[in-house]
């Protein structure tokens, strides 16, 4: 270990990373290497694997961006579980020895890299945007769709996704199928299909009630537990179900689509915007 | 949608089976317990008992009804296992029909056994 | 070469409850016990089929398979008909969404519906519970 490491006052223990390494350029098989990282207060795995790669192995790859929980970017499979590293602390853990895997059900490109290209496919797939009837006004808007405050909660849990992966790795059947649509892309679909401005569910239900589709959910709920946005896929999922059978009874709600709100009149814009109040503090180059 | 009217037939088949399997374990499986509460009599496997119960229109019915929804339930499920194996689709087609063949082969035996001993005279 | 390393988890995936909620343990052992219940459902379609040949082959049959091992065999299904009948049930209701609550707005920490439906899922547990021990107690007479 770093010596200079040792002998700061502001560490309080140190931990044994155990971090899954694999090289696609070479015949190894993946390996598990273990590194001594020094824990200060707050430090998170992610900050831990920045302090392997700085101190200790240079060669150590995964994939980050912006520390705070809200890119998706560094999910990983930390001490049995599925989480975002950034938003773990090593002490929270409980533990002296952090087993730091690639998620499960991706393939992996290179130690803590997993190929979330499949998961993206799938979401896509679902066609997560609005689809409205009159394409005209989305092309070309007159106006805002009217949305009311209570059709807004229907859907805004389900929009919070940050496209992490982790209930995708987290998912029983997706463990063994490569072609079921997964929790990720199911509560992305169902995202939509509740909101009150869309009318696309006949584009989306040959995906999403397909025989890969919603049917091969048994709510095993480890999706939910793991979402690092409190998502619940599981409930989406449920509810997406609900709707697809009251709807082989003809009992499903008839939608109407948001309708387009008239512009709002007598505003111009940047007519009335009142003046910056005068400074208090001078310029310190003045 | 298919996949749909099939998921639909699984929990209105399950709906079936807990109402007339709970009877059927009650009656089988609970026999000396309710023997004991002064409820029915005996052994139900014995002879007497498994004729006497089969040559009734009631059970005769009961017996399809949940034969049929026990066999749907039972092999759709398998097929939802199946089709979470990642099979080629011509795999699948291959396993769903094999399934459909064997539950309407057992279904229509089953059917058979039981209208035979329903009629059979002297038992 | 780059290549790509296969990282499904695989049958493990359905069985390895691991630091997963007691749901995913549950939707293991539904499968578990779904597979053992149809494969008895199938012989047992054989077996009564023998009541065709009348009394004595009933008979006959019945002394074959009114062993000891048979019998724990036949308690064995009885217990996995409880969990999976009422499991079964509860997941009837979660599936058309009840008892899971309704979508909102998340703030931390977040209640999802699997812990929202967690005191539910006990009760229904320990129904199931009861039925296996009235199960048990009639087994234990039956041995007797």
């Amino acid at each position: 270990m770093n010596k200079s490491a040792t002998q700061d006052p502001s560490i309080i223990k140190t931990v044994q990373f155990e971090v899954l390494r694999y090289n696609p350029e070479g015949n190894e098989a993946p390996r598990l290497q273990n590194y001594s990282v020094p824990v200060i207060r707050g430090m998170t795995v992610l900050d831990g694997l920045n302090w392997i790669k700085e101190h200790l192995d240079s060669s150590l790859s995964w994939r980050s961006s912006c520390r705070m929980g809200i890119c998706g970017s560094c999910g990983m499979f930390i001490n049995g579980l599925p989480r975002l590293a950034c938003n773990n602390q090593i002490v929270h853990l409980h533990s002296d020895r952090v087993t730091v895997k690639p998620l499960p059900n991706y393939d992996i490109i290179r130690d803590l890299v997993p190929d979330l290209e499949g998961l993206f496919e799938k979401h896509r797939s679902v066609k997560p945007y609005l689809i409205r009837k009159d394409t005209e006004e989305q092309e070309k808007p007159t106006g805002e769709f009217f949305q009311s405050q209570q059709e807004l909660l229907n859907y805004i849990q389900f929009a919070y996704c940050i496209k992490c992966g982790l209930c995708m790795s987290a998912c029983p059947t997706v463990a063994t199928s490569e072609n079921y649509a997964g929790p990720q892309p199911l509560t992305a679909g169902w995202r939509y299909c509740a909101d009150s401005r869309d009318e696309g569910l006949q584009e989306r239900q040959e995906v999403l009630y397909s025989s890969y589709g919603v049917y091969r959910c048994h709510f095993a709920g480890a999706c939910s537990q793991v979402c690092p946005k409190g998502v619940d896929p599981a409930l989406a999922i449920q509810l997406l179900k609900k709707d697809a059978f009251l709807r082989s009874f003809g009992f499903g709600k008839k939608k109407k689509a948001g309708p387009v709100l008239p512009p709002v009149r007598d505003w111009t814009p940047g007519g009335k915007i009142p003046e910056a109040p005068a400074k208090t503090v001078p310029r310190k180059t003045e | 949608m298919r996949e749909s009217r099939l998921w639909f037939w699984h929990i209105l088949s399950a709906a079936v089976i807990l109402v007339l399997l709970g009877i059927h374990m009650g009656i089988m499986h609970l026999g000396e317990l309710l023997h004991m509460a002064g409820i029915g009599s005996g052994d139900p496997v014995d002879s007497s008992q498994v004729f006497g119960r089969s040559r009734q229109a009631v059970f005769m019915i009961t017996y399809i009804l949940l034969l049929g929804a026990g066999l749907f339930h039972g092999l759709y499920g398998l097929r939802s296992m199946f089709f979470e194996l990642s099979l080629s689709k011509s795999l699948e087609k291959l396993v769903g029909g094999v399934l459909a063949v064997a539950g309407i082969a057992l279904f229509l035996y089953g059917s058979y056994v039981a209208i035979v001993v329903y009629q059979m005279n002297g038992v | 070469m780059q290549q790509r390393l296969k990282n499904r988890l695989g049958i493990m995936g359905w069985l390895g409850g691991g630091r997963y909620g007691m749901d995913r343990y549950a939707y293991a052992l539904h499968r578990i016990t779904g597979l053992g219940i149809l494969a008895y459902f199938i012989m047992h379609i054989i077996v009564t089929g023998q009541r065709t040949g009348g009394v004595e082959r009933w008979e006959s049959t019945m002394a074959f398979f009114g062993s000891t091992p048979f019998k724990i065999g036949e308690f064995l299904v009885v217990l996995a008909f409880a969990f999976h009948a009422v499991n079964g049930l509860r997941l009837i209701f979660v599936e058309l969404g009840w008892w899971i609550g309704k979508p909102g707005t998340p703030s931390f920490p977040y209640t999802y519906s699997t812990l929202r439906h967690r005191p539910l899922f006990i009760v229904f547990m320990v129904v199931a519970a009861v039925l296996m021990i009235i199960g048990g107690v009639d087994f234990y007479f039956v041995l007797k």
